[in-house]
């Protein structure tokens, strides 16, 4: 069953990020179980600008390969570092420690409520 | 045209798996995670469905004769309750399909095939008996094909409810006889069937064939006398990462209708050596271009790779020559196959090289989306069980 805590914002590309400043990022539990067990992730550098909607990295499953997008502008402030190394907790928990980077916030995207990413993953 | 299910499809969504279409056939591709399916295979047991492997029947007093003209191997030397690898090749020697043989009964024999290919195995053997006294019949349909795999294999087999030895149907051979690459009749709650000590893991396991009617109960009873030991249900996600670890090549990655078995390290499956009784060679379909196949050195040759990264690479990526600073260098060849191994913990892939980089040691690179990830040329199996 899938899972979306009320207090995110989401993106079409089964992204959620929180409110707080600067604003964490990662991949929702629609991901996690569409991609299977991650076992690797290539995340954006510290200090890089990135723009809402751009590919910043990848995750890479055992058997395939997804483009990670940023869903707001601005710059990164710190990548999860434990979740590079340890790649299984995005599975193990998406919202929590498997977070995936944190952006200083210049400029959001097109984000959805938990209803309406519910309703767009069909769930 | 809709993807056909297995007598098992529903036991596979009452336990959660992710279907997939695979081959015409929507297979389960995980029931929870795939590491933990690989894993269960390599340190317990994992229970797959295999029903998309197309059943090829042959029967008749010229069936051996025919399956010598019609495949590669040695058929009519492999004796009564073996099993064998082997490949259907075009007349200039390219692979069609990869089987496994199985010598049933007297004059009696199973040919199994990929699901992909099951059609077109059936076609070309049709086609290649004419002149021999046999009876070709698609017996997929009635059956499923399940297997147990892993080290438990053959004490979840012997704990299964409703499982039992018959001496009078068995073939003369014991269950706790029965050697890798044979097979054996066994009852299921009264009824025979099929078991062959065979696999596609790299590790001790067993594919049962069993009437559609009972494939449910059977599937149920070793999940039931499994469990207790560790085993799990597999997808094709594990089964594919099992076979790779393994060596074993898959057909549309390692073989294809470009291959031959030589290229692809298979070249003994080719018995050149075939001959009658009074010693005339048998005249086998590709037997000319094999032949001279083997004679030629190969354009291109089957490597495994080790990644000295952490990235994967993936079918259809670039092997290129490393180049300076870690630039991509000229391409070489072609991935066929690759993942991160769960057992090794490196990436691991099979790929089509030029045979000046194929020696082991050699140190390449493949072009993982546009970056040079180190990988060097390694022995194949990447992984060998422990032998008990």
């Amino acid at each position: 069953m899938a899972d979306f805590p009320e207090n995110l914002k989401y993106t079409t590309e089964h992204e959620w990020l929180d409110g707080s400043t600067p604003a964490v990022i990662g991949v929702t539990d629609v991901a996690a179980e569409a991609l299977g067990d991650v076992v690797y992730l290539e995340l954006p550098e510290v200090g890089a600008t990135v723009e809402a909607g751009a590919v910043v990295g990848e995750i890479e499953s055992t058997k395939s390969v997804s483009e990670l997008y940023s869903p707001v502008s601005g710059t990164i402030t710190e990548v999860n570092t434990e979740a590079v190394d340890n790649p299984e907790i995005v599975n193990q928990d998406p919202y929590g420690k498997g977070w995936l980077f944190k952006v200083e916030v210049t400029g959001a995207g097109e984000l959805l409520t938990a209803a309406e990413y519910a309703a767009h993953t069909g769930s | 045209m809709a993807d056909k299910t297995t007598p098992l499809h529903d036991e596979h969504v009452a336990l959660g798996a992710s279907m997939t279409p695979f081959g015409g056939w929507l297979m389960p591709l995980r029931y929870t995670s795939d590491l933990a399916e690989h894993r269960a295979v390599r340190e317990a047991a994992g229970l797959f469905d295999l029903s998309h492997m197309g059943n090829i029947n042959v029967t008749g007093p010229d069936a051996a004769a025919f399956l010598d003209h019609a495949l590669v191997g040695y058929i009519s030397k492999v004796r009564e309750m073996g099993a064998r690898y082997s490949m259907i090749c075009a007349e200039d020697g390219s692979v069609l399909d990869d089987l496994i043989v199985y010598h049933v009964a007297p004059g009696e024999y199973s040919v199994i095939a990929n699901a992909a290919n099951a059609e077109l195995v059936l076609a070309k053997l049709q086609e290649r008996a004419t002149g021999f006294d046999v009876a070709l019949k698609d017996v997929q349909a009635g059956q499923a094909l399940i297997a147990v795999q892993g080290p438990r294999a053959a004490e979840i087999m012997l704990a299964t409810a409703g499982l039992a030895e018959d001496a009078e149907i068995s073939g003369g051979t014991a269950f706790a006889d029965l050697k890798y690459y044979a097979c054996l009749r066994m009852r299921f709650e009264g009824e025979p069937l099929l078991v062959g000590r065979t696999g596609y893991t790299g590790e001790d396991g067993f594919e049962i064939w069993v009437s559609a009617g009972q494939a449910v109960a059977l599937w149920r009873a070793l999940l039931a006398a499994g469990e207790p030991v560790g085993l799990v249900p597999a997808g094709l996600s594990a089964r594919d990462s099992l076979r790779l670890e393994a060596g074993m090549p898959l057909y549309g990655h390692e073989l294809d209708t470009t291959t031959t078995p030589f290229e692809a390290g298979m070249g003994r499956v080719v018995r050149l050596d075939k001959a009658t009784d009074d010693g005339t060679p048998v005249p086998f379909v590709g037997r000319d271009a094999l032949a001279a196949r083997k004679q030629s050195p190969p354009a291109r040759v089957l490597v495994g790779l080790r990644g000295e990264g952490r990235r994967p690479a993936r079918a259809g990526y670039d092997v290129v020559q490393r180049g300076v600073d870690g630039e991509l260098g000229a391409v070489v060849g072609q991935v066929t196959s690759g993942a991160p191994s769960p057992t090794l913990g490196y990436p691991i892939a099979m790929a089509y090289v030029t045979p000046e980089v194929s020696a082991e040691g050699t140190e390449l690179a493949v072009d993982v989306r546009g970056r040079a990830e180190p990988f060097v040329v390694v022995p194949m199996p990447f992984y060998r069980r422990p032998q008990s």
